[in-house]
């Protein structure tokens, strides 16, 4: 009995920990509608701040608190900048748009921190006056943990107070609940929006100081807590923060007592928590219908066929592609082999997102399934390369069917945050289910049959399939069916007013886009010859979103561009020290200069060049 | 045989009885007014006869058939067309493509994936935006339409599968009172021509009594009254209701300024 006591004690004191960082996340997408992915990054500032603070002032009582507080402050004051600097310029652009540049942050801050506290983790020291245990019914329980189980509640109470207590509380609340309101208000947003960043990141900051005597500071911390973080926040309801409380302790206090029973499920219990909290309740918790939207976005344009001139083009640049192999050593075959792959994922996922208004941050999931599928094919069923790049799509194909299922029932932020957890939940399977997978080691092996294994004969293989695949996508997106979607993601009323079971349609573009997806991870994993649990990474997702929204939601080919553009810049950048910084720093420059996507910039670049070269005057 | 029988529909939002035990027929062929002020219950007696809410009580039968519970493109297939009071288009395609997709639906042709949707159906979708006086705007983008167009692009959108009942909620809302008489007298050519009945509400007063074949009065969620146009105006409790027909004018025309 006592031993379950002390299992939900730690539990408890998890969840107050969880819960600080959450609550932070929760009050910014609340009032700014923003998806802060630097979060994390906040949160791992906090840690090392207060780790520089605490063991340079004598470790006293007063020196470790004061530690705590000047990090939340300092971290305060870094959200503060990123709003002011960064993001106050992109709460036009499209909704999802700041999410880019939130992860362009985090890279930056990622390679910040290891030009000031080196790659090597740090150990905190403990908090002074309460670095032992206690003994309750017999069971040691630190007494740190019992601080944090205080400090928890007492935050959300001095939250409540502010948001019930103070005229700026009550505008947070007001524009939680209604942005266009607080504008009718005539209050100045700016200032609303700033406040709201400040103390989302001091709340971070607090949380990351307060995990020192706890865990060792690394530069792991950012991305290992914003899953966890966002899962906290989707299940009580965006913007809620009492709802962010429970759900932290629903979380910690299941998680402290399911790893009792099965050990390997804390990776994908948060994950499995939240799908089943979404499909009982599409708004978390205690969140509000429409929650989990953004502002709406600009009207797009019709879609027009492209123009005999952009058809020239575009058949150039495919020609020039399939001719590189007599001018190009095979370093370059391999290059252009991961921008095949890199574009068709780009482009199924822009066809869920930009098409379909299908939001989803776990889309690695189908090009992971796609990728292990097929290696599974090799390894496991024995087939050759044509069985398993049959197999490989044919998995991505049932792996979206089945979270599709569960994903078209939501919409927006909930959605997206569903995909994740799809995304989250695989990878845990495949991360822990050695006897198939392989974990951590992955499949190795994985080679194209004899007559396409040269760097030639396999970059021509590829660029049929994926060519094809995006021709394929690209007929859909202008058939009835992909019209369809579109209007459905315009007005979804519309929809079923004109007899349209939107959902069911909203269900097969879902598993289309998983099958392509699919298809892009088979041709991945024979490109490699192995798979490692990383195809189905949070990391393999960002880097698709970060695609899409690069090149442009707004237009087919930004994918495209998109994919190009990433996959070279990557492979430039990543050769050099700090290629974080400097690849977070050119997503950021891009999204500034370029807010509706390369896409946009460059439409934008045209139509002023030929203003001032006189040629749009004949319009 | 009439084409729909209402009977006792009833809806509560928490205390409030937005439509009380409202019960009324509709002959094929007619053309009904729904007035009443605003907040009277109009909007949630459409969205319960077609299947955008559940009533809590009552039936709805449309040639015989009960449909209540059913989805609204289940009731649409029936027959049943709708417009909006809030305008509700596919903002990123042009007119014309609005028209063509409820005529894909029509055919059953959504689901497929190789044809061109921008070639299908062109000249029905012409003639439809021709009967609506839209022609004019098929190739504009939906998002650059006045709001009065866009009402025009609903029925237009609303005809497409021939339906046998329009529900249309405040059709002429937005445009200049020239506008409102020009739209309701085509709408009315419609009626006659193709034998449709509709149910339509409208806070133009002018409008209602130039072209209703009878007028149902709801307030506060009850029937209060129901005749013809002079039975109408000659009605104590409607006149009561309205203070006269200045007032519903004057704030239809506040409400949409
Ligand atoms: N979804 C809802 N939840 C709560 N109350 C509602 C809802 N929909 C309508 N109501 C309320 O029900 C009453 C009837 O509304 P309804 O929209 O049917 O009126 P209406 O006659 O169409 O008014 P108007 O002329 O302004 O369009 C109103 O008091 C309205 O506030
Ligand atoms: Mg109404």
């Amino acid at each position: 009995m006592s031993f379950y006591f002390a299992q939900l004690l730690t539990g408890l004191a998890n969840a107050s920990s969880l819960f600080l960082i959450a609550c932070g996340l929760s009050i910014i997408f609340g009032v700014t509608r923003i998806v802060n992915f630097a979060h994390g990054s906040l949160f791992m500032l906090g840690a090392y701040i207060a780790y520089s603070v605490v063991t340079r002032l004598d470790a006293g009582v007063f020196g470790f608190w004061f530690g705590m507080l000047a990090a939340a402050l300092a971290v305060g004051l870094v959200g503060l900048a990123m709003e002011f600097l960064i993001l106050r310029r992109l709460y036009r652009a499209p909704e999802l748009f700041q999410l880019v540049a939130t992860f362009g942050l985090v890279l930056v801050i990622q390679d910040v921190a290891l030009a000031i506290w080196g790659a090597a983790d740090l150990l905190g020291p403990r908090a002074p006056g309460l670095a032992r245990a206690v003994r309750i019914f017999g069971e040691p329980i630190p007494q740190y943990d019992l601080a944090l189980i205080g400090i928890g509640p007492l935050v959300l109470a001095g939250i409540w107070l502010l948001f019930h207590r103070t005229r700026w509380g009550i505008l947070v609340r007001a524009a939680t609940q209604d942005r266009d309101m607080v504008g009718a208000l005539g209050v100045n947003q700016n200032w609303l929006f700033s406040a709201a960043f400040f103390l989302g990141a001091a709340l971070a900051g607090l949380g990351g100081a307060l995990q020192i005597p706890r865990e060792a500071v690394s530069l792991q911390m950012d991305l290992n807590v914003i899953a966890e973080a966002f899962v906290v926040v989707v299940i009580g309801g965006m913007g809620s923060v009492a709802g962010a409380f429970v759900a932290a302790v629903l979380i910690s206090v299941l998680n402290a007592f399911a790893v009792l029973v099965f050990p390997q499920i804390s990776i994908v219990l948060p994950f499995v928590v939240m799908a089943v909290v979404l499909v009982l309740r599409p708004h978390g918790l205690f969140g509000k219908p429409g929650s989990g939207h953004g502002a709406p976005g600009e009207p797009e344009a019709p879609l027009r066929h492209m123009s005999g001139r952009g058809r020239m083009a575009l058949a150039a640049l495919v020609l020039a592609m399939l001719a590189s192999p007599a001018v190009a050593g095979d370093f370059t075959l391999i290059l252009l082999v991961d921008l095949l792959v890199a574009m068709l994922f780009a482009a199924s996922l822009h066809f869920l997102m930009g098409v379909g208004g299908m939001v989803s941050f776990g889309h690695a999931a189908f090009f992971g399934i796609g990728a292990y599928g097929a290696a599974l094919a090799v390894k496991t069923l024995g087939l050759g390369m044509g069985g398993a790049m049959l197999a490989g799509p044919l998995a991505g194909a049932l792996g979206a069917l089945v979270f599709g299922w569960f994903c078209v029932r939501l919409s927006g932020v909930y959605l997206a945050m569903l995909t994740l957890a799809a995304a989250q939940i695989v990878w845990g399977i495949t991360f822990q289910w050695q006897d198939v997978t392989g974990g951590d080691d992955g499949i190795l092996g994985v080679w194209p049959a004899p007559w396409a294994s040269s760097d030639t004969a396999y970059f021509y293989l590829a660029a049929a399939i994926c060519l094809g695949g995006i021709w394929a996508l690209r007929r859909v997106v202008h058939s009835p069916f992909g019209y369809l979607l579109r209007g459905g993601r315009d007005s979804p009323v519309r929809a079923e007013a004109i007899g349209l079971d939107l959902r069911r349609h909203q269900w097969a573009g879902f598993t289309l886009a998983g099958t392509l997806a699919g298809l892009a991870g088979t041709v991945f994993a024979f490109s490699k010859g192995s798979v490692f649990p990383d195809v189905l990474g949070i990391a393999q997702s960002v880097d698709g979103l970060i695609m899409v929204l690069l090149g442009g939601i707004h237009a087919l080919a930004g994918p495209l561009l998109g994919a190009g553009v990433f996959v070279l810049i990557e492979d430039w950048v990543s050769r050099l020290d700090f290629w974080r910084f400097i690849f977070g720093a050119i997503i950021l420059a891009v999204v500034l200069l370029a807010p509706d996507g390369l896409a946009g910039g460059l439409e934008r670049l045209r139509r002023l060049l030929r203003r001032t070269t006189g040629g749009g005057a004949a319009r | 045989m009439s084409l729909l029988k209402v009977r006792g529909l009833t809806k509560k939002f928490g205390g409030l009885v937005a439509v009380g035990d409202v019960s009324f027929d509709l002959a094929r062929g007619e053309f009904l007014a729904l007035i009443g002020p605003n907040g009277a219950g109009k909007t949630t007696c459409f969205n319960m006869i077609g299947g955008y809410l559940r009533p809590d009580r009552g039936s709805v039968r449309l040639e015989g058939r009960d449909i209540v519970g059913l989805p609204p493109r289940r009731i649409w297939r029936m027959g049943v067309g709708r417009t909006f009071q809030i305008t509700e288009t596919f903002r990123s395609m042009t007119v014309r493509e609005n028209v063509q997709m409820a005529l894909i639906s029509h055919h059953r042709r959504s689901f497929d994936m190789v044809s061109a949707a921008a070639k299908l159906y062109v000249a029905e979708a012409d003639a439809l935006l021709a009967d609506t006086g839209m022609e004019a705007h098929a190739g504009r983008p939906c998002s650059e339409l006045a709001y009065g167009d866009l009402k025009r692009l609903e029925l237009a959108i609303a005809m497409a599968h021939k339906p046998r009942l329009l529900l249309m909620d405040e059709p002429t809302a937005g445009m200049a009172p020239s506008e409102r008489v020009a739209l309701m007298a085509l709408t009315a050519g419609i009626v006659a021509r193709e034998g449709l009945s509709v149910i339509f509400t409208e806070h133009d007063m002018d409008v209602v009594f130039a072209h209703a074949h009878r007028i149902l009065v709801l307030n506060r969620g009850r029937l209060i009254a129901e005749g013809t146009g002079d039975e109408i105006r000659a009605d104590a409790t409607v006149r009561e209701v309205y203070l006269g027909g200045g007032a519903i004018r004057a704030r239809d025309e506040a409400d949409h300024a």
